[in-house]
């Protein structure tokens, strides 16, 4: 108990981002019409490729040989993650977006 | 003068880290306002652009600013390199592959993320500081981030794979009871390993490095077990909580380095991917439970229906009711995707309106492999969006409806949904295709839909059903009409 308690004081400001977050992330969610949880997804997967960081973080401090090839393989799949991730979305939200114009022109 | 210059040096020294904390603070500010302007048909696409934003700020300032133990970054060409490969490789992938093929799409990247998490772990391991586990042990914080981080961005990394594969049909299902069992042991063995990690004491973790390629691979295995047996047809679900998984483990990342932006952002998208996956549990009216142990088609035994009689119609005679009618509703499913038969689908709907008959089309929220996949599907051929009408909404326009066309769609049109308490979809919300004034279904074949239940729709009196793929069977009916 004595040792949870400790980490608890050390991680505070941490596990207060974390409750916090956990919150937000419900409340931005809710009131989603179903139409747009596909491009959601999307762009909440493009937006864990924040992993990223950790890969660019433990791939400049690598040294050994192994480190710097799983380093760099981190580093290149988080870039896939980000790169891909963002450009689906916006390539699903594009579609949805021309129909009004082309209505119009009609 | 020196005390000046030794004074500005710290100052000029803690402004680089409050640079990098401060556009940590913009980043995640963008992810919550991006994500928040993604809920919004109006500010979707800028909201993707401002969480872009966000992200490529927070990996330039990584880069530049970011110290540990005050060593800044090295390495950088091979990082750029790296990023470079990394943006060649996504873009080319993202823009080439087919709007259809966007579930797979989602589920590949996202394993590529919780590999990434899985790597981070991997190479942290060794480091832990020998002074921490001294002093406390194995158990501490830094090393559960460490080893929760490997594991649940392993699991991500082989689920997604494994749901990539399904959806992209290169890997069946694997449905025996006994899956049920495999799966709660391994998850058992996972959790079990890590306590006995942490139950270590103070160890060299030179002397136990290979323990963090034993869960990983223990970790592959539950990832790929844990996606086996579940149905293609709730792979969305699978998907959006493997989201949620890779973002978990990208806040591990956060514990581990300190970091505010992987942080927020994986915990942010692991609570919103959570919610995101009960929304979608919710629009089927299951349990998310129920999808993991993947309950489906093993469920009760249906209930006794007489099995009436399947009755065809021909070409010449769809085209003619369709000609003639005022109000068509037409109900696209899967078959619509895998036959890529949307731009048909549009054609038919022009042809149609041009002869004066309404049409419109009945979106269900979980038809096909993803929520909202017709949509986006229908909006690539061109479809006005004013044209696609939620369910619920078309339900009670369908008695005046004189056909519904239901174009490879089974289980959100099948009645048992209403009527079947024994049925696995009891409850769940479906287009009410069976009140219409005259039904045309078009399928492969007599299977059944991905829930695997009859659908007694198809028997149903005012049914005909056109048979074939779903591309040829409209182009056919076009031509048909065309020469009325």
């Amino acid at each position: 108990m004595q040792e949870i308690l400790t980490y608890f004081f050390e991680y505070r400001q941490m596990i207060f981002v974390v409750v916090l977050s956990v919150f937000l992330g419900i409340e931005v969610i809710s009131n989603v019409p179903a139409i747009l949880h596909t491009p959601l997804m999307s762009g909440a997967n493009a937006i864990h490729g924040v992993v990223i960081i950790g890969a660019i973080i433990v791939m400049g401090h690598a040294e050994t040989t192994l480190a710097m090839v799983l380093g760099f393989l981190a580093v290149i799949l988080g870039t896939l993650n980000v790169v891909g991730g963002f450009v689906v979305t916006d390539r699903m939200l594009d579609m949805f977006k021309k129909k009004p114009k082309k209505e119009t022109k009609n | 003068m020196d005390k000046i210059i030794t004074i500005t040096e710290n100052i000029s020294f803690t402004l680089t880290d409050s640079i990098l904390e401060l556009s940590y603070l913009i980043a995640s500010v963008l992810f919550i306002v991006g994500l928040k302007m993604l809920s919004n048909p109006e500010s979707a696409r800028r909201g993707n652009t401002y969480a872009a934003i966000g992200m490529v700020l927070a990996i330039i300032t990584t880069i530049l600013f970011h110290k540990q133990d005050g060593q800044p970054i090295g390495n950088i060409g091979y990082i750029l390199v790296a990023i470079v490969i990394g943006t060649i490789v996504g873009w080319t992938i993202a823009m080439k592959v087919k709007m259809t093929a966007m579930p797979q799409l989602v589920s590949l990247f996202n394993g590529m993320g919780g590999a990434s998490a899985a790597l981070i772990s991997l190479m942290e391991f060794p480091h832990i500081s020998a002074a921490l586990v001294a002093e406390h042990g194995m158990m501490n914080g830094h090393v559960l981030a460490i080893l929760l981080g490997l594991v649940i961005g392993s699991v991500s990394f082989a689920g997604s794979m494994i749901a990539f594969g399904k959806l992209d049909g290169r890997i069946g299902d694997i449905r025996s009871p006994l899956m049920r069992y495999i799966n709660i042991g391994l998850l058992v063995i996972v959790v079990g390993f890590i306590v006995y990690i942490m139950t270590l004491g103070s160890v060299k973790i030179e002397e136990i490095t290979y323990l963090i390629y034993i869960l990983l691979a223990i970790a592959l295995i539950y990832g790929i077990a844990f996606v086996m047996p579940i149905g293609g047809a709730d792979m969305p679900v699978v998907i959006s909580l493997l989201n949620s998984f890779t973002g978990v483990a990208a806040a591990m990342g956060g514990f581990l380095y300190n970091n505010q932006a992987m942080l927020t952002g994986g915990i942010l998208v692991g609570s919103a991917g959570t919610i995101l996956t009960v929304l979608m549990c919710n629009a089927m009216n299951r349990s998310l439970l129920n999808v993991i142990i993947g309950a489906f088609g093993g469920g009760g035994a249906a209930m006794e229906h007489e099995e009436g009689n399947i009755r065809e119609i021909t070409l010449s005679d769809a085209a003619v009711l369709l000609n003639y009618s005022q109000k068509v509703v037409i109900v696209p499913g899967y078959g619509l995707a895998v036959a890529q038969a949307q731009h048909i689908c549009h054609d038919l709907d022009k042809l149609l309106e041009s002869k004066g008959v309404e049409v419109k089309y009945a979106i269900h929220p979980v038809a096909g492999r993803m929520p909202g996949h017709m949509n986006v599907l229908l909006a690539e051929a061109d479809v006005p969006y004013e044209k696609l009408i939620e369910s619920e909404h078309i339900n009670p326009d369908l008695p005046n409806t004189d056909v519904v066309v239901v174009i490879g769609a089974n289980d959100v049109v099948n009645p048992a949904a209403q009527d079947d308490p024994s049925s696995p979809i009891y409850g769940m919300p479906i287009v009410n295709a069976r009140a219409a004034k005259n039904i045309i279904v078009m399928k492969r074949g007599m299977g059944k839909g991905y829930a695997a239940i009859e659908n007694y729709l198809f028997y149903n009196d005012k049914t005909r059903m056109l048979f074939g793929n779903a591309k040829d069977t409209l182009q056919a009916l076009v031509a048909e009409i065309k020469e009325l």
